[in-house]
């Protein structure tokens, strides 16, 4: 029994649900492009917590394996979006989405 | 010789060819003896198919060329059949064409298109002899549109003068109007027996009961063509107006062959039309009426050619009553009278306009036995043969048709009596308006009258000889004769020889005789009285006259009826097609489609606003509702 | 291997002529399409006068989808390869009095487009069937694109859209048919002919419209027609000549091939709708015909009535329905590119095509007037010419599947005599005036073009059995495996 199982599973499952919430709220209320992609981490990151509880809990590593995969892809893409982001900022001196909308009809 | 019958309508085409290809380069006489000798050549070969006919002992040769279209179980050879009738009407086609040919050599001699108008008139002899040689109906029909076409180039002969082109453009309408119905006929005949040939039709036909449906089907359709072809109402209007071809053109085709082609299908077909009786009382009752009704407009027309065009008509209707009442030799007599007395009354028509120098109307004419006797003398025989006076030809054919008419049904006898005697008056008049009297034209032309040249006065002359005794050939046993047409054509009519009321007794025929002539005479009494004795002359245009009067002279206004109950609602419902259906309907569904798309693009398209929170949005409603979706 | 070589030659020479420069381009194409004429006069002369599918190339394609190169010839497409072989070099001869821009790629198209047209009549391959008759389109699209008259981008556009639209109805429909085939999946004929005839009448129901409308907008049928007289006008001469004379044909071909045999239960079952529009629209076209001003969109109407009987003969399933279909294709395509070419020789002396502004062109001209009323003869269907054969049979075939409907459609006999010879009277006939005074007489080219076609009108109208032959065994069996499969 590892520390892990030490809390029931339905509370990994209640925080992950919370945690994934509050990055898609995030993700459609908020303007602000950093905000935003803090809570694309935050669901990635949700989900990770629960590969690994469940990975844990079924005593099997191909959930952890594909934790590793998701941060690996989430790097690379915060590489990209950043740098996106840097352009952006330096194009408009702004970081609000709304501000995008010329890529359109 | 019958071996032989394939050069009949070879020769002609063959005249058509040579002229049509080098008539320009050839000289007006060689053209002339071309067109002339090669139809002179057909009746000499159709003389000796005749007499070997007459004199073997077997009356039907089939002789087939090659197999024109096969489909299927459907196979027509092109081939022809010879029998007394078709013989006998090789022998008036092609006797009366090489008169009419001759005659044109004079005739025509002035105009421009002399060889264009023997390479269509021998064409048209070319189709004429396929019509009759055809041994099925699809050959008849060949020659039946094919006489079309010629009668529409003839027609239209002189092609700068817009009038003539419409009428030629209506008689070809008309006719197709008519040649519809006959090829339904056709179609009709091949799906009841399998063939069309005539052999196998009628052997077949000849086991169905009476008033079979399918049978008065066949036959109504074929009559619907030769009401076309044949001028009878309603589809007569055409021939009137195809006196706008040169004259020698309405002898040939618009008096003496083409129009009775119709009978000669009937004729042809009398097994058909025998066996059923509806069809043959509508042929009597169209033709009664056509008769009447053609011969009470010929009353009050003052063109020497529209009068005898409405006699045509009027004696074409008689011809269908004979054939309405079972008197096919009657018939086919009378197209022979007919024949011989019209064309010598168009030629001598022709012949009055060639002196006149162009005019056609009557009223500008008169007295003009003095200066063109030999026309006068012919022009009167020909219209004392129409006229049913004893012994000439016109006599006994009429005799047979209205004492058989008397038989069958004693109105119908009536009214052909009454047709006769107004035939009598107009003829009469036109005779006497014509040759009678004073010149009423100009001095110009008071002048230019002459005789016309021998090689139009011969066939004149020929012709009047043959209307005295054409009648010969078919002396009523009443009068002590033996038919020689009857029993010559009895091989083709013998399946429907018993439909025929056994001939009245001569007493009855006598009396027939008898009231006929007396009605004749008082009818050229009664001409001779209006147009002689008083110098009546018909009223000029636009005068004051009854209203009978101008409704016969306008014709019933049929014409006019026509173009409003036909013509007028054709173009409005093409226009309406054209311009309402096709152009906003149909194509404005397509186009519609086409739009309906672009709309749909266009409004959907605004759904991409760039913005992004918009976007994400939509998407994690979305992702949102299909999970849901999955969950129930 | 020589209905590859069909295929091929004018592929090769369309390819070859796209390299070449300057107006002698002309004679090259004239040659290549008499070349090919030969050979196709060639086949004809080693075919077997049965119904058997002869001269047969069948090599693997793509295997995995049962997709075959396989191309052969019998009676039915033999009549329409020498139809298109003959036509083609009547065509280009047409323009040698056209100065066509870029004339390379005028021609090499026009041989291009042979090309598919002849791959379309010989496929044994469902799929190959359809990539002929999609490449078929592209030459044509560009024909009419490039060296079309007014308003050609729009027109032809819309040209372009509706038949592609069609074809994909068939497609779909040859899909369909693909995944009922059994074993293992085929786009062979045979295979789509067993798929077809092992449905039940409501498949076979689906199948029938899915074909039927992807032919019936090619021909035109009624109410798909809205394309073609727009487009008819528009196109350049030989682009005209190429559509009514043989492109449409693709459409009456694909009923005879494509459609009755594969489903003979969903054609009766819908025979009296799709014969019933076929009706219609011979006498509405021909109606709207009548009030035509322009001399080329009348003939474009009249085009949509004869295919109109051309069609709707063919459905009514019988031997002289299909094979009245089969001669009046060759008929037809011969006659519309002759009246084709008369609007076009009209055209370019009088700089006009309306008919009411022409007149007394026989007074200055009498040889074209005669060439014009041999070739109009034979459209109005006149007995001994051409017209009159297919027209009889056609009729003859209709009025066994109904007679009512035979009537109705007759009424194209008298329809077509009003129109053909309303407008021959006031083009030809009358005074000339200031338009037609000066008609030039006609070009050594010209002269062959007309006589060839009246040569054609007059001898397959008194000697139509040598081409009734040639179909004829091949349409008997057709004719049998469907009334078999209807169960008569």
């Amino acid at each position: 029994m590892s520390a892990i199982q030490v809390v029931p599973i339905e509370w990994y499952l209640l925080l992950c649900t919370v945690l994934f919430t509050i990055g898609v709220l995030g993700v459609l209320f908020r303007r602000n492009a950093i905000i935003i992609f803090m809570s694309i981490e935050i669901m990635l990151n949700a989900v990770n917590l629960l590969l690994v509880a469940f990975s844990s809990y079924l005593s099997d590593s191909k959930g952890q394996v594909f934790v590793f995969f998701i941060m690996a892809v989430a790097a690379a893409e915060v590489a990209v979006g950043l740098a996106i982001l840097m352009m952006v900022y330096r194009n408009t001196k702004s970081s609000d989405i709304d501000m995008l909308n010329k890529l359109k009809w | 010789m019958i071996k032989l019958v394939w050069l009949v309508p070879l020769l002609p085409l063959i005249g058509f060819v040579i002229i049509g290809l080098f008539g320009k380069k050839l000289s007006k006489g060689i053209v002339g003896t071309i067109g002339s000798g090669t139809v002179m050549a057909a009746f000499a070969v159709a003389l000796g198919i005749f007499f070997e006919l007459k004199g073997g002992t077997q009356k039907e040769f089939t002789i087939e060329l090659f197999n024109w279209i096969s489909a299927g179980k459907l196979s027509i050879p092109f081939s022809f059949l010879i029998d007394p009738l078709s013989s006998l009407f090789l022998l008036i086609i092609t006797g009366i064409g090489f008169l009419i040919h001759l005659y044109s050599t004079g005739y025509m001699s002035h105009d421009e298109g002399f060889s264009r108008f023997f390479a269509y008139l021998n064409l048209f002899i070319f189709f004429m002899l396929l019509l009759v040689l055809g041994s099925n109906y699809l050959i008849m029909f060949v020659g039946w549109e094919g006489v079309g076409l010629c009668s529409y180039l003839l027609i239209g002969f002189w092609f700068k003068n817009t009038a003539f082109n419409n009428a030629a453009k209506k008689a070809f309408i008309m006719n197709r109007i008519g040649d519809l119905g006959f090829l339904l006929g056709i179609i009709l005949i091949f799906v009841t027996f399998g063939s069309i040939g005539y052999h196998d039709v009628f052997e077949q036909a000849k086991n169905m009961a009476t008033g079979n449906p399918t049978l008065t089907a066949i036959a109504l359709l074929l009559f619907v063509g030769a009401m076309g072809k044949s001028a009878q109402l309603p589809l007569y209007t055409w021939l009137p107006d195809a006196m706008a071809g040169p004259t020698p053109v309405s002898a040939l085709i618009h008096a003496a062959t083409m129009v009775t082609a119709g009978i000669y299908m009937i004729a042809r077909s009398n097994v058909l039309y025998t066996l059923s009786p509806d069809a043959m009382n509508v042929v009597a009752v169209v033709g009664v009426c056509t008769a009447l009704f053609a011969a009470t407009i010929g009353l009050a027309q003052n063109d020497i050619k529209k009068v005898l065009a409405y006699s045509t008509v009027s004696q074409l209707g008689y011809m269908f009553l004979a054939l309405g009442v079972g008197a096919y030799t009657g018939a086919v007599f009378h197209v022979m009278t007919h024949a011989f007395f019209k064309a010598l009354l168009f030629l001598g028509a022709g012949s009055v306009i060639h002196a006149m120098g162009g005019e056609q109307d009557i009223r500008k004419m008169g007295g003009l036995k003095k200066y063109i006797s030999t026309t006068h003398i012919t022009f009167l025989l020909g219209t004392l043969a129409i006229a049913g006076c004893f012994p000439f030809s016109g006599f006994f054919s009429k005799d047979e048709i209205l004492a058989q008419a008397y038989e069958h049904n004693k109105l119908l006898w009536f009214l052909g009596i009454l047709g006769a005697a107004m035939t009598t008056f107009y003829m009469f008049r036109l005779y006497f308006l014509t040759f009678h009297g004073k010149f009423r034209g100009t001095h110009e032309q008071e002048h230019h009258l002459h005789e016309s040249p021998k090689s139009m006065t011969i066939p004149l002359i020929v012709l009047a000889i043959l209307s005295v005794v054409g009648g010969l050939v078919g002396i009523p046993a009443a009068l002590g004769g033996t038919h020689f047409l009857e029993a010559f054509l009895s091989p083709v009519f013998e399946f429907s020889s018993f439909r025929i009321v056994q001939a009245a007794s001569h007493e009855t025929e006598y009396m027939l005789m008898g009231i006929a002539t007396l009605i004749m005479i008082l009818a050229i009494y009664f001409a001779y009285t209006v147009f002689v004795k008083n110098n009546r002359v018909p009223a000029a245009e636009g005068d004051e006259t009854s209203a009978i009067h101008k409704l016969v002279y306008n014709k019933y206004w049929v014409d006019e009826i026509y173009e409003n109950l036909i013509t007028k609602p054709l173009n409005m419902i093409s226009e309406a097609f054209y311009k309402l259906i096709d152009n906003q309907v149909v194509d404005g569904i397509v186009n519609g489609v086409g739009s309906t798309v672009k709309w749909l693009s266009s409004t959907i398209r605004l759904v991409q606003t760039g913005n992004t929170g918009f976007y994400i949005f939509v998407m994690v409603i979305s992702i949102v509702l299909i999970l849901f979706s999955q969950l129930f | 291997m020589i209905t590859l070589l069909l295929i091929l030659f004018p592929l090769v020479a369309s390819l070859l002529l796209f390299f070449v420069k300057g107006q002698q381009v002309k004679n090259i194409a004239l040659g290549a399409a008499i070349i090919e004429f030969a050979i196709a006069i060639f086949a004809l002369s080693q075919f077997k006068q049965d119904a058997s599918m002869q001269f047969v190339w069948n090599s693997a394609w793509v295997q995995s989808m049962g997709i075959t190169f396989h191309v052969g010839i019998d009676g039915i497409s033999m009549l329409l390869v020498l139809l298109t072989t003959f036509l083609v070099p009547v065509i280009i001869l047409t323009s040698f009095k056209n100065e066509h821009k870029n004339p390379s790629a005028f021609y090499a198209l026009i041989l291009f487009m042979q090309m598919a047209l002849i791959g379309v009549f010989v496929s044994l391959d469902g799929f190959l069937f359809y990539v002929f008759w999609e490449l078929a389109l592209l030459p044509i699209y560009f024909i009419c694109l490039l060296w079309g008259g007014e308003d050609r981008a729009r027109i032809t556009f819309k040209f372009f859209v509706y038949t592609l639209a069609g074809s994909l109805f068939m497609l779909g429909g040859l899909i369909y048919l693909y995944l009922h085939t059994p074993g293992t999946h085929s786009f062979n004929i045979d295979a789509i002919y067993a798929a077809g005839r092992g449905m039940d009448v409501v498949h076979q129901g689906y199948v029938f419209w899915a074909m039927f409308i992807a032919f019936a907008i090619k021909m035109p049928i009624f109410p798909f027609h809205t394309w073609q007289p727009d487009t008819y006008t528009t196109a350049p001469t030989q682009g005209t000549m190429l559509l009514s004379g043989i492109m449409l044909k693709m459409g009456t071909f694909g009923l005879v091939r494509w459609l009755l045999p594969i489903a003979p239960l969903g054609v009766e079952h819908y025979a009296n709708i799709a014969i019933g529009l076929a009706v219609i629209g011979i006498v509405y076209a021909s109606c709207i015909a009548i009030v035509q001003k322009d001399f080329k969109r009348l003939i474009a109407y009249s085009s949509i009535a004869h295919v109109g009987l051309i069609a709707a003969g063919i459905l009514s399933m019988n031997v002289q329905g299909v094979q009245g279909g089969m001669i009046q294709m060759l008929s037809h395509g011969v006659n519309v590119v002759g009246l084709f070419f008369i609007v076009d020789i009209i055209q370019r002396r009088t700089n006009t095509r309306e008919i009411q502004s022409l007149g007394g062109i026989r007074n200055v001209n009498p040889q074209f007037a005669v060439l014009f009323l041999f070739i109009l003869l034979g459209s109005v269907a006149l007995p001994l010419t051409n017209g009159f054969v297919g027209e009889f049979l056609l009729l003859n075939g209709l009025f066994q599947h109904n007679a009512w409907i035979a009537a109705f459609a007759g009424l194209s006999v008298i329809l077509g005599a009003v129109y053909m010879l309303r407008s021959y009277q006031s083009i030809m006939l009358g005074e000339t005036n200031s338009i037609t005074s000066s008609f030039a007489p006609l070009e050594k080219s010209e002269k062959v073009v007309l006589l060839i076609i009246c040569a054609a009108v007059i001898a397959f109208g008194v000697f139509p059995k040598p081409l009734l032959d040639i179909s004829g065994p091949a349409v008997d069996q057709l004719v049998q495996g469907v009334q078999a499969a209807l169960g008569k």
